[in-house]
């Protein structure tokens, strides 16, 4: 870092420096005033790489997990075989991600969406062909739903082929059935959404399957239609569920999720 | 060892020639001052002789006109004037054993030495080049393909066939054998609830595939169970939901 800040302080050399000192050493001078400083120590905790730099030590290989938010939701140190790609096939880590990049493009979606029967579609085609890569990121979406529907699936396969639900990691299990099941909610609300043809026969089929539900069929379809038959009440309510309430259950659950992964000590050992 | 240098090893031959110390093993009652102690010479096996001769000639030269004059008496004088050379214990040992402490009476000692990697680089590298690999293959994909945007929804036109998102074909397809109760609540909720259940329900302790061949077979059978209707839901129902060829009719399929 000093000899970055040095460099740069000789491009930067115009003739300001006192006459004792080269225009680098003040600069690295003022770096290093401001690296000590009440305010950078506050922001950068200690063994940060912002303030001494980084060097490949055990040390700091440390300090890079438990400095970072992100980071630190990894232990410091994993057993060798947890690394192995093979192992695992990132499949956990993957849904996580791709949970991430649809809130992100979901963001970008709502921007442009109105959850009403009159202007949902034209919404949705408007942004096809008027908005700066609006198709591009509803492409996105769409595929990044159905890559996390597939990648949770076989993260749950995995782990039953490895025998990794057997205790301690009885609990774990369950929240990872929980979170299929919400996976499967996510998005199959978010299938009404666009509001055509395929949304509305689809979202049709799937609703009167669960009417047939024993003894509250009619209550339950009432709930979830927010009327008799599909409409813009449908679209609103599933749309809050789809951008808010469900949303919300899933982080929460996979904050349980991963937290457990750690409890119970870490990825389990290989067959 | 360094070669000692040759300055050195002259002046400690001058220095054993004065004071009468050629040959350190063998005690020379004639030649040191304090040379004559019985106790030390008698046990010569448990300090190096040449060490002792040594110590002693250190310990002779600096009291040296009181030890040579009281040397001069005799043998058994000498014992008294001379300083200790080392402290020693009753056998003429320099420590002394106090106890013997068992490995594992006071200590956990755990034997099982576990092989940690950092995570930092090691598991941080492989995430990131996943998640690098899954953005390229999304974006991509997505240039490539546009997700499907059929005629705004219209409730006077179904269109036929008319399909569940691929996840829930599975389901779709019992629909044709099994009253909607059964194929759509029943079934499914039964389902979640057995994959809930299976830490609970499965005792085996083993993780090895060879211990758990049932449990296995199980769920092998349960996943091709779905995966086989959700393939024949998604490729082979063709218009009013009846059995088609994708190869004949084409493919009546949206995802």
């Amino acid at each position: 870092m000093a000899k970055r800040l040095s460099r740069s302080g000789n491009g930067n050399g115009n003739g300001n420096g006192d006459g004792h000192r080269s225009p680098s050493e003040r600069l690295s001078e003022v770096g290093e005033k401001v690296r000590s400083s009440q305010a950078w120590t506050s922001i950068f905790r200690p063994g940060s790489i912002f303030r001494k730099g980084y060097t490949d030590s055990p040390r700091n290989r440390s300090y890079v997990i438990m400095n970072s938010l992100l980071y630190h939701l990894h232990p410091v140190k994993v057993k060798r075989h947890a690394v192995k790609v093979s192992y695992t096939l990132c499949l956990g880590g993957l849904s996580f991600f791709l949970f991430i990049i649809l809130t992100l493009t979901g963001i970008f979606l709502m921007f442009f969406y109105r959850p009403t029967a009159a202007q949902a579609w034209n919404d949705i085609r408007t942004l096809e062909t008027s908005v700066t890569f609006g198709l591009l990121v509803r492409n996105m979406h769409r595929w990044a739903a159905h890559l996390m529907v597939i990648s949770v699936f076989l993260h749950m396969s995995r782990v039953f082929y490895h025998g990794a639900y057997k205790p301690p990691r009885e609990f774990n299990w369950v929240i990872g059935v929980v979170l299929l099941t919400l996976t499967l909610l996510l998005s199959f609300t978010g299938y009404l959404l666009p509001w055509d043809q395929l949304a509305l026969w689809a979202v049709t089929v799937g609703t009167n399957m669960m009417g047939y539900t024993p003894v509250f069929g009619s209550q339950v379809k009432f709930v979830l239609l927010g009327g008799a038959e599909i409409g813009t009440d449908t679209l609103l309510r599933w749309y809050v569920l789809h951008v808010l309430l469900l949303p919300f259950v899933i982080v929460i659950f996979m904050a349980i999720h991963f937290w457990r992964v750690r409890k119970d000590g870490g990825l389990s050992g290989p067959l | 060892m360094t070669e000692v240098p040759e300055h050195l090893l002259r002046r400690s031959k001058e220095r054993r020639a004065a004071l009468g110390l050629p040959v350190p093993g063998e005690p020379d009652a004639g030649g040191g001052p304090a040379e004559a102690s019985p106790a030390v010479a008698g046990d010569p096996d448990k300090i190096p002789p040449h060490l002792l001769a040594r110590s002693q000639a250190a310990g002779a030269a600096s009291p040296a006109p009181a030890a040579a004059a009281a040397a001069a008496g005799g043998g058994g004088t000498a014992v008294a004037t001379a300083p200790a050379p080392v402290a020693k214990g009753p056998e003429g040992h320099t420590q002394r054993l106090l106890t013997v402490v068992k490995a594992g009476s006071i200590q956990d000692v755990r034997a099982t030495p576990t092989d940690k990697v950092h995570v930092w680089p090691h598991l941080l590298i492989g995430e990131f080049v996943a998640c690098m690999a899954m953005s390229a293959f999304l974006l991509v994909f997505s240039a490539l393909v546009n997700a499907p945007l059929l005629a705004s929804a219209n409730y006077n036109f179904t269109p036929n066939p008319s399909k569940a998102p691929w996840y829930f074909l599975g389901l779709q397809e019992l629909l044709t054998m099994f009253h909607p109760m059964i194929a759509g609540v029943t079934i499914p909720g039964i389902g979640i609830f057995a994959l809930m259940l299976a830490p609970f329900s499965d005792k085996n302790p083993s993780n090895k595939p060879e211990d758990r061949k049932f449990a296995i077979a199980l769920m092998t059978l349960f996943l091709m169970f779905w995966g086989v209707l959700v393939i024949i839901g998604c490729f082979f129902r063709g218009p009013g939901f009846n059995f088609t060829f994708p190869w004949k009719d084409g493919v009546f399929f949206d995802l």
